[in-house]
């Protein structure tokens, strides 16, 4: 199968992320969709590193990973102290850090 | 020898610095102290003296390097003294007659509690004016040049809690600024044309500068001449600088600080020689002064005030002489010697004749005191001779010799500037002769002073008569002295040089002239002033006469000129400041705040505005990306 499908294919994912953290407002489904983004790239570095016949994308695939575990540590105990505080899911909800 | 050139500065520097911060322990013998080390100073100036006359003409410079002042690279200000026979002259004087006013000065000052202070101003005056004609280059002369105007500040508002003194102090320091103002302008010409500011290499390198440079040092030298000489139209301060003590007046506004421009423009001599438009301008100024300050002594009541006005003229003939060239630079300076004895000498005895007579300056209310100061009379009198020029005397002598040098000149600038050198001698002989009749002649027009008190004049003390009879002998002799074989001008031709000119007069002629003027001054004064009656209350006169009272008006064209001038000036600098200066740097704060304000509502909290704003940032930055590929 032709590997710039997969390119295709991880641009529609990419997509798909990006717009539902523009307009969900649900902040675990936001978080769910920042993880689209990042596996869709992952994917797409899987591809490259196919296409150019080396490991680099590979390698960074898992750093990928790696950097998404923790960001996902990090994020859900944010979402879970947010909620606590404010009794709501919603990111319009927290904003007071303006002017 | 050499090595005693910096103790004629340090001695007086010594006396100012122990006097002035000494204390009131010192009171009681801070004026002998003032007093010994001016003598010192005096002493030492002899020894070099006689030293110097041992030597051959060529071989009397001396030089004393003292320490570097401000090494740096490129530009070398060092504290070194040349000591040559226009130096030497200078010291003399200064030191002479700087020490008998100091002894004059225990007398007249007795009854002021601040004395002490007094005799350490003078000190300081004496160790600032050593330095300015001791300095080996004009930086070092600008230092005593300040020195001098710092101290002559200090010695005219000594009576401070007269408002009339302190603002006179004030006015003396202000225009005497403006010509500061030209010396340091004119150091900073020479270093850029020639690199450095000592005479010897200044002075040598003139022939290959152009005439334009010259012009335009020679200019701003002029313009510090005019402010510390009071010459036309830095002018106005001398008369207010009377309100200072008298022996101040004889010693700094008479004798020694009033001619430290002439002293700057015969030491720049090389430069001005260079510069004929320069030396037109100086002769000019010279020859305006002599005139304006005769014109002012002939109108004032002020015994002092007509004194000072004499003063500015008498230094408007040294300085038209130093204007002339090397044909004048030798009478100027010897003018400037005998005057410094005769005025000093008459400015003693005003202060004598105002010592008997409770304080009073106003000559009309004198009269008839020649009975009851006779030693005041004679020594006022040798001196009113002496200035006038009746023959055998000093200014005789050194006065003819400058008309003689105007006319030697040459051409019709020669016949115009000899003119009103003759005019001018004509006036001084008949102000002279007022003042001396208003004062010693003619019957008693004393009036009750503020208490309702007659005054009860009477000789006084001898610490005081002494000075003015050394004087007096100093105005009767020193022109002869001088003269007898031109042994002053061989004693200075090795500085100045000396060229005779061309006259179109001879010298009988000339001095057949001055004898007439001096003749025809004299009894136009005795005429008014001898032969009737003297009003006490001044008449109203005419209009030159009161114009003259005025100062011919001086300050009241500064006043409208640079006053108002200024007012307007500042006023309209004041309203472009607020309109366009301030204008710009608050619009631009305005602009930059309404900016902001609208940038910050950007800001909104909202986290999903902030990812857009990231997500079209990155795809504008893709869009450039490519587009950059494609071109």
């Amino acid at each position: 199968m032709n590997p710039v499908n997969y390119l295709y294919l991880a641009a529609l994912l990419f997509t798909i992320g990006a717009t539902g953290v523009l307009i969900r407002r649900n902040v675990i489904v936001v978080f769910m969709c920042i993880e689209l983004m990042l596996n869709a790239c992952n994917l797409a570095f899987v591809a490259f590193s196919r296409l150019h016949g080396n490991l680099d994308g590979q390698i960074i695939a898992f750093f990928t990973m790696v950097v998404a575990a923790a960001e996902v540590v990090v994020g859900l105990a944010i979402i879970v102290s947010l909620f606590r505080s404010r009794h709501s899911a919603s990111v319009d909800d927290a904003s007071l850090m303006k002017l | 020898m050499e090595n005693l050139i910096a103790l004629l500065v340090a001695a007086p520097l010594l006396g100012a610095a122990v006097l002035l911060c000494g204390g009131r322990r010192l009171d009681r013998v801070g004026h002998w102290l003032g007093t010994l080390l001016s003598a010192a100073s005096f002493v030492i100036g002899l020894a070099l003296f006689t030293d110097m006359l041992g030597k051959g003409a060529e071989e009397r410079s001396l030089h004393q390097h003292l320490f570097s002042w401000i090494p740096v690279e490129g530009f070398k200000a060092d504290v070194a003294f040349q000591l040559d026979q226009l130096s030497m002259t200078f010291v003399l004087l200064i030191s002479g007659v700087g020490t008998l006013i100091h002894l004059y000065s225990i007398g007249y000052m007795e009854h002021d509690e601040r004395r002490r202070r007094f005799f350490g101003y003078l000190n300081l005056f004496l160790a600032a004016m050593l330095l300015l004609v001791l300095a080996d280059n004009y930086l070092l002369l600008y230092v005593g040049w300040e020195g001098v105007g710092l101290a002559s500040y200090l010695l005219i508002g000594f009576w401070q809690h007269k408002p009339s003194a302190a603002t006179a102090a004030k006015k003396a320091f202000l225009v005497n600024r403006v010509g500061d103002m030209g010396l340091s302008i004119a150091i900073m010409l020479m270093f850029t044309t020639f690199g450095t500011f000592a005479f010897g290499p200044v002075l040598e390198a003139t022939g290959e500068t152009s005439e334009g440079k010259l012009t335009a040092i020679g200019l701003m030298l002029l313009l510090a001449a005019c402010g510390k000489s009071a010459q036309v139209p830095l002018q106005s301060w001398l008369g207010d600088a009377m309100e200072g003590p008298t022996p101040v007046s004889a010693l700094i506004h008479a004798a020694t600080m009033v001619t430290a421009g002439v002293y700057l423009i015969v030491r720049s001599g090389a430069i001005f020689n260079g510069a004929p438009d320069a030396q037109l301008a100086v002769t000019v100024v010279g020859a305006v002064t002599l005139l304006f300050g005769a014109i002012v002594g002939c109108a004032k009541d002020d015994i002092k005030k007509a004194l000072a006005g004499s003063t500015m003229s008498q230094i408007g003939y040294m300085i038209l002489a130093a204007g002339l060239g090397p044909i004048g630079y030798v009478f100027a300076i010897m003018h400037l010697v005998t005057h410094g004895f005769f005025k000093a000498g008459l400015f003693l005895g005003a202060g004598s004749v105002m010592h008997g007579m409770n304080d009073e300056v106003d000559m009309r209310k004198y009269g008839g005191l020649r009975k009851y100061m006779p030693v005041t009379f004679v020594t006022f009198g040798l001196g009113y001779l002496a200035i006038i020029g009746f023959p055998g005397l000093s200014g005789f002598f050194s006065k003819d010799k400058i008309i003689e040098a105007a006319f030697a000149k040459g051409g019709t600038e020669g016949w115009i500037l000899g003119s009103v050198a003759l005019l001018g001698a004509a006036i001084t002989a008949y102000y002279m002769t007022r003042v001396m009749l208003l004062t010693f002649f003619g019957e008693k027009r004393w009036q009750p002073d503020a208490q309702g008190e007659l005054p009860h004049p009477h000789e006084s003390p001898k610490s005081m008569t002494i000075p003015m009879i050394l004087l007096a002998v100093g105005s009767v002799f020193a022109g002869g002295f001088f003269s007898i074989g031109d042994r002053f001008m061989h004693w200075l031709e090795p500085v100045t040089h000396h060229d005779h000119g061309d006259s179109p007069l001879s010298a009988a002629t000339v001095t057949g002239a001055t004898m007439v003027v001096l003749v025809i001054g004299v009894s136009l004064a005795w005429v008014q002033y001898g032969r009737r009656p003297v009003p006490v209350v001044a008449p109203r006169g005419s209009l030159l006469t009161r114009a003259a009272r005025r100062d011919l008006l001086q300050d009241d064209f500064n006043h409208v000129v640079l006053v108002r001038g200024g007012e307007h000036l500042t006023r309209s600098l004041v309203y472009v400041d607020h309109t366009l200066v301030d204008g710009v740097v608050n619009g631009t704060a305005a602009s930059v705040g309404g900016l902001s304000g609208r940038l910050r509502k950007l800001q909104n909290g909202y986290a999903r505005s902030y990812a857009v704003s990231m997500f079209g940032g990155a795809a504008v930055l893709i869009v450039a990306t490519l587009l950059m590929r494609a071109v």
